[in-house]
C-alpha cells in the first residue's frame, strides 16, 4: 500500500481537519460551478472554491499567494464574470439548456473521471505519505519579492508584457466600430 | 500533513473543470471551468513549492504568475465571447460552428 501513516494518526492533526472540512466545501462547490443551472450561481459557487483555495494556501504558508488570490480572483475576475453573464444575457433564471444533451455530459464525466484516477495514481504512486511541512515557517512576502525581481525578472517582464498585451487586445476586441452614420455625426 | 492530500484535491478539481470545459454550451461557463483548472493548478505548484522547501519560493512566484496569465485570459475571453454575442445573438459553443464543413 501507498500509505504508512494510518486514519487515525491523520485525523490526530489539527490542520487536517481543516483541511477535510475546505476540500470537502471546495469539491462540492466545484461540482456545483460545472453542474448547476444558474449562470450567475455558477459564478458564485466558483467564488467559494477560489476562497476555499485561498485558505487552502494559507495552510500551507504562502500567505502573499492566498491574499493574491482573494484579490485577482474574487475581486476582480469573479466581476467580470459577472459582467460577462449580465452582457451576455446568458438566462439569469433556470433553464436547462445550459450544458449539452444527457449523452455528451456522460462521455465528459467518463473522461474526467479517467483523467482524475490517472492523475491521482500517479500521484499515489510518486510521492505516497511524504510529509509536508506544516505553516510553522510561512514564506515571507519579502522572500517572494526578492525571488521575483532577482531570478525570476525576466518571466516577470513578459508576464507584465502579456498583461499590456492582453489590455489592448481586450480593447480591441470588444469596441464597437462606429457605423459611417456614426463617423459623419462624430465629425 | 501530507503531500498527497493537497494533490488529490488539486486532481479533483482539475477533473471538475474538465467536465465542465466538456460539458457546459454557455461560452461563459466553459470560461468559469477553465478558471476552475487554473485554480487546481495553483494548489498543486503551492504545495509541490513547500514540499521542496525551496529557499526562491519558485512555485509560489509560478502561482503568481498563473494567476496573472488567469486575468489576462478571462479579460480576452470575455472579449471574444462579446464580441461572438454582438454578431451572432448567441452565446453557445455548439451553435458556433461557421468554420465547420
Amino acid at each position: 500500500m501507498f500509505f504508512a501513516v494510518t486514519v487515525g494518526d491523520w485525523l490526530g492533526e489539527v490542520e487536517n481537519w481543516v483541511f477535510a472540512v475546505l476540500a470537502i466545501a471546495m469539491v462540492y462547490a466545484a461540482i456545483r460551478v460545472v453542474t448547476t443551472k444558474n449562470v450567475v450561481h455558477a459564478a458564485l459557487f466558483l467564488v467559494i472554491a477560489l476562497g476555499g483555495s485561498a485558505a487552502i494556501f494559507l495552510l500551507l504558508g504562502a500567505e502573499f499567494v492566498a491574499w493574491t488570490v482573494v484579490m485577482v480572483y474574487i475581486g476582480a475576475v469573479i466581476v467580470l464574470f459577472l459582467f460577462g453573464i449580465m452582457i451576455t444575457r446568458a438566462p439569469l433564471g433556470y433553464e436547462t439548456k445550459l450544458s449539452h444533451p444527457r449523452r455528451v455530459r456522460i462521455g465528459a464525466a467518463l473522461a474526467s473521471g479517467a483523467l482524475f484516477l490517472l492523475i491521482g495514481g500517479a500521484m499515489l504512486d510518486a510521492f505516497g505519505d511524504d510529509p509536508v511541512p506544516a505553516a510553522i515557517d510561512p514564506t515571507r512576502t519579502s522572500d517572494i519579492g526578492q525571488s521575483i525581481f532577482e531570478r525570476f525578472v525576466i518571466p516577470f517582464e513578459v508576464v507584465s508584457f502579456v498583461l499590456l498585451a492582453a489590455l489592448i487586445g481586450g480593447i480591441v476586441i470588444a469596441r464597437q466600430d462606429p457605423t459611417v452614420e456614426e463617423e459623419e455625426v462624430l465629425q | 500533513m501530507i503531500i498527497n492530500q493537497f494533490l488529490l484535491l488539486g486532481a479533483a478539481l482539475f477533473s471538475i473543470g474538465v467536465y465542465g470545459v466538456l460539458s457546459r454550451r454557455n461560452a461563459v461557463l466553459v470560461l468559469l471551468s477553465v478558471e476552475l483548472m487554473l485554480a487546481a493548478v495553483n494548489i498543486n505548484m503551492v504545495a509541490f513549492d513547500r514540499l521542496n522547501q525551496d529557499v526562491m519560493a519558485g512555485g509560489q512566484v509560478f502561482a503568481l504568475f498563473i494567476i496573472a496569465v488567469a486575468a489576462a485570459e478571462v479579460g480576452i475571453g470575455i472579449a471574444i465571447v462579446l464580441l461572438i454575442f454582438r454578431n451572432r445573438r448567441s452565446a453557445n459553443v455548439d451553435e458556433l460552428d461557421l468554420m465547420k464543413l
